[in-house]
């Protein structure tokens, strides 16, 4: 039996020493949830250590237990059992209570960042975001732009099967598109997520946020970025939409206020050079547009 | 876990046990229907293993080598279907078979022919939704869960896939129905249900869940049938139909169903322990109890399995504390497992060695569980590589540790022989060690970023993946020694003692061993039952 399992073992290691090519563009240090550039998304985070960590701290307390009770009362030890330690009433109801407790201490701060989240008051932009099998469309509310993002070509080609096309060598493999989403830093912009065909989800780990775009239905989620954190954000479709669900990235441009009402007005240029002034006409359409999609009941 | 052995040197007419495949076709006895529903799910429990692999060699790298991202969508739904209802179902309802007669004193269950019907339903609902893999279009890829409008554009492999899983849900409906009407009704006199091993417990309160939430099941995928072909908009838009009601009714039979899959793991696991902890089972009472909140409170829970469809924060709060509130009669178990080993006089057999990766890896998932009931945090971790690992440790060294747990400790009485320990504790330390190496590096990739439901993925998620891949390799080919080690027992075992574990309390081991083909034919006496009560 020793053999066998120095032998499995060997191929273990065997077939971990194979890896080792794979390790020189060293990814191992991606263990925990990035810190986000929106301050939603650093409350996220910091409730996500919070309870990360009372989990550690309850995983030391019942493994601790679990490990002392499996070495200190072994019977090759010569343990002799106590077979009349059955039931405990006092033991139980402080292990029932003191649960409870950490419980709410968790629930406190998880609903006031809750409430924040769902805060979509004192919007300055909002972008409208529709999937479709398998691209996002973004259309500027008010603003008459509007363009669809899918996969570049880069990555589309390497993404065939059996491509040959090595994805390392594919800057930002699969997580980038041809046109971006560019919104400017320090803005509060809201997000209205819908879809034409079937359900996607909306998904910038730096923000934070993932929202369903159902059709049918609007749903909503803000994110501000901070200022000084201008930069290309990215995320993909989170919600199984199909054979291509994995090949639908988010990416998001930060720019700042300027640089994003130089490019706002050039998309307006580019999209209809014959009408360069801005009209309030368009507003109306966006609103009329989402006004016209049945609202189904939600929750 | 074939048991196919037919105890030539001990057969006697008594017996009026047919012989060959009529036995099978025909079978009545409680111990054959549950041998069969073993074995049916060891086959599936392979085939959606090797679809699991199939998954895992794609991800072993970035880029797409073996399969077409439509396929391997079909493989994660299929994995999951086959696993599901294939796999740990019809598991749990072998070992109900096997142990529930023996453990409340009865001679069988209750409806002998509705036992037989609800497993030969089985090997009809698989073939069906197995089929879907040859049909154009191919087999369903919309993720076991089904969510429409992405579900209806499936090819011919929908109505295939929805029939079968109407007889699914019939065939555990109708076990459901065997199991409590065998445990209220069949009970040898004296033996009172709070004397009852918590198996049956677990399995009794497992048995109700069945029946409130198969219907919903069935309902929902009625609708989605109408709606793909006879013109309804239950869940079109378009139609004034609303995609999210799908998941609501989804989810109301969905969690449920998740504790379907591992309130039977408690039972096991509450034999277990306490027999090689060579102690009586800590705080009986408060298990069936906290068996029976988890039951209660997995009934208002399900939308926390959506928190990102856009809700009314009032129902996100609601969900986010109810589920949290399951944590508290999860906890009370966990704790009683441990004061039952804590001072006990504790040896490490095969059975305690699964069991206790139990308690460590089971509790790992509660822990991550309770992480995702944070609802802010939630948002990240959403259909992201956080809640596969977190499902599959509760139901890979959860659900499923906990059937080979019972599958060892049992065997014995069932064949009368003993397993080989060495072959058995080899297969428990590479299962161990593959399913760790297996799902702890995908609650990193989830934490990184990386969705669920992807064929392929940035090369940021390359290192992570490929031990996951290393993992779900060793994992998957060890249980090919659970199959030998269960053979070869079969076969040329040891001949096990009629107590094979001096502590082992419960009816079962009051038999002889191996259990007379027709047991407690005879009601067992009120000494007994004193001796193998629970209390």
């Amino acid at each position: 039996m020793k053999r066998y399992l120095s032998h499995a073992l060997t191929t273990t290691f065997a077939i971990l020493g194979s890896l080792a090519p794979l390790a020189a563009h060293a990814e191992w240090g991606n263990l925990n949830m990035p810190v986000g550039v929106t301050e939603l998304s650093k409350e996220i985070h910091s409730l996500h250590m919070t309870i990360f960590w009372w989990c550690v701290a309850i995983g030391v307390f019942v493994f601790g237990w679990m490990i002392w009770s499996l070495v200190a009362f072994r019977k090759s030890q010569g343990a002799k059992p106590d077979t009349t330690m059955v039931h405990s009433a006092k033991a139980e109801i402080i292990w029932t209570v003191i649960p409870v407790v950490i419980l709410v201490i968790m629930a406190v701060p998880a609903a006031r960042t809750l409430i924040a989240i769902e805060d979509t008051r004192n919007t300055e932009i909002s972008i409208k975001a529709t999937g479709h099998q398998w691209k996002w469309q973004y259309e500027y509310l008010g603003e008459n732009v509007s363009f669809f993002s899918q996969l570049d070509r880069a990555s589309d080609e390497a993404r065939q099967l059996k491509s040959g096309i090595n994805p390392t060598t594919v800057p930002d493999y699969l997580l980038s598109v041809d046109n971006p989403l560019v919104v400017p830093e320090g803005t509060k912009v809201r997000m209205l997520l819908t879809a034409n065909d079937v359900i996607h989800a909306w998904w910038v780990p730096a923000f934070g946020m993932k929202k369903d775009a159902i059709p049918g239905n609007i749903n909503e989620l803000w994110f501000k970025v901070e200022k000084g954190k201008t930069g290309i954000y990215r995320g993909q479709c989170a919600e199984l939409c199909g054979r291509d669900h994995g090949f639908m990235p988010v990416v998001v441009k930060v720019v700042t206020k300027d640089e994003y009402k130089a490019w706002l007005a050039q998309q307006k240029t580019a999209a209809n050079p014959a009408a360069a002034e801005p009209t309030a006409e368009p507003a109306v359409d966006a609103v009329s547009t989402i006004a016209a999609l049945p609202a189904a009941p939600q929750g | 876990m074939t048991n196919t052995v037919t105890h030539k040197h001990v057969h006697d007419d008594q017996d009026h046990k047919t012989h060959g495949l009529k036995r099978w076709f025909y079978a009545t006895n409680h111990k054959d229907i549950g041998t069969m529903y073993l074995v049916f799910a060891c086959v599936l429990f392979f085939l959606g293993g090797a679809m699991a692999l199939v998954i895992r060699a794609e991800l072993f790298q970035p880029g797409l080598q073996f399969v077409d991202p439509g396929f391997y969508n079909s493989m994660t739904t299929m994995h999951a279907l086959l696993m599901i209802f294939g796999a740990v179902m019809p598991a749990w309802t072998g070992l109900a078979n096997w142990m529930v007669p023996m453990q409340v004193g009865a001679p069988d269950m209750a409806l002998p022919r509705l036992n037989n019907f609800s497993f030969w339903l089985l090997p009809f609902a698989f073939t069906l939704l197995l089929l879907t893999l040859f049909v154009p279009g191919g087999a369903p890829a919309g993720g076991w869960t089904l969510y429409p409008p992405l579900s209806l554009q499936a090819g011919d492999s929908f109505p295939l896939t929805i029939f079968s899983i109407h007889l699914m849900g019939i065939s555990s409906i109708l076990a459901a129905i065997n199991v409590i009407v065998t445990i209220l009704n069949m009970r040898a006199p004296g033996l009172g249900l709070l004397n009852m091993p918590l198996f049956c417990w677990t399995w009794l309160i497992t048995a109700y869940l069945l029946i409130a939430v198969m219907p919903v099941l069935a309902g929902a995928v009625t609708m989605l049938l109408t709606d793909h072909f006879f013109g309804t908009a239950f869940f079109t838009a378009s139609g004034g139909g609303d995609p999210v009601m799908f998941q609501h009714l989804f989810w109301f039979f969905g969690h449920p169903e998740v504790y379907i899959l591992i309130l039977p793991a408690f039972g096991v696991i509450s034999e277990i322990i306490p027999t090689f902890s060579r102690k009586p089972l800590f705080g009986y009472q408060s298990m069936v109890y906290a068996t029976a909140s988890i039951a209660f409170l997995s009934f208002i829970v399900w939308a926390h399995h959506m928190f990102t469809v856009g809700m009314p924060l009032a129902g996100q709060l609601f969900f986010m504390l109810s589920t949290m509130l399951i944590a508290v009669p999860t906890g009370v178990k966990v704790f009683n497992w441990c004061a039952t080993m804590w001072k006990g006089s504790i040896s490490f057999e095969t059975p305690m060695l699964f069991a206790v990766a139990f308690l460590f890896l089971f509790t790992m998932g509660g822990l991550s569980g309770l992480m995702l009931a944070i609802v802010p945090a939630d948002f990240q971790y959403h259909d992201s590589y956080f809640v596969v690992a977190h499902f599959h440790y509760v139901l890979v060294p959860g659900a499923v540790f906990a059937i080979m747990a019972g599958v060892y400790y049992w065997l014995p009485k069932w064949t009368g022989r003993m397993y080989n320990e060495k072959v058995g504790k080899l297969h428990f330390w590479l299962s161990a060690i593959g399913v760790n190496v297996l799902f702890f590096p995908q609650h990193f990739l989830g934490l990184a970023g990386m969705p669920r439901r992807i064929p392929d993925y940035s090369t940021q998620f390359a290192d992570w993946n490929s031990v996951s891949s290393v993992g779900a390799f060793i994992f998957g080919f060890s249980q090919l020694l659970f199959v030998y080690v269960i053979w070869s027992a079969v076969r040329s075992g040891e001949k096990a003692a009629v107590r094979p574990w001096e502590s082992a309390r419960g009816l079962e081991w009051e038999l002889p061993t191996p259990a007379p083909y027709h047991s407690w034919e005879t009601p067992p006496s009120q000494g007994v039952i004193a001796k193998g009560s629970m209390r």
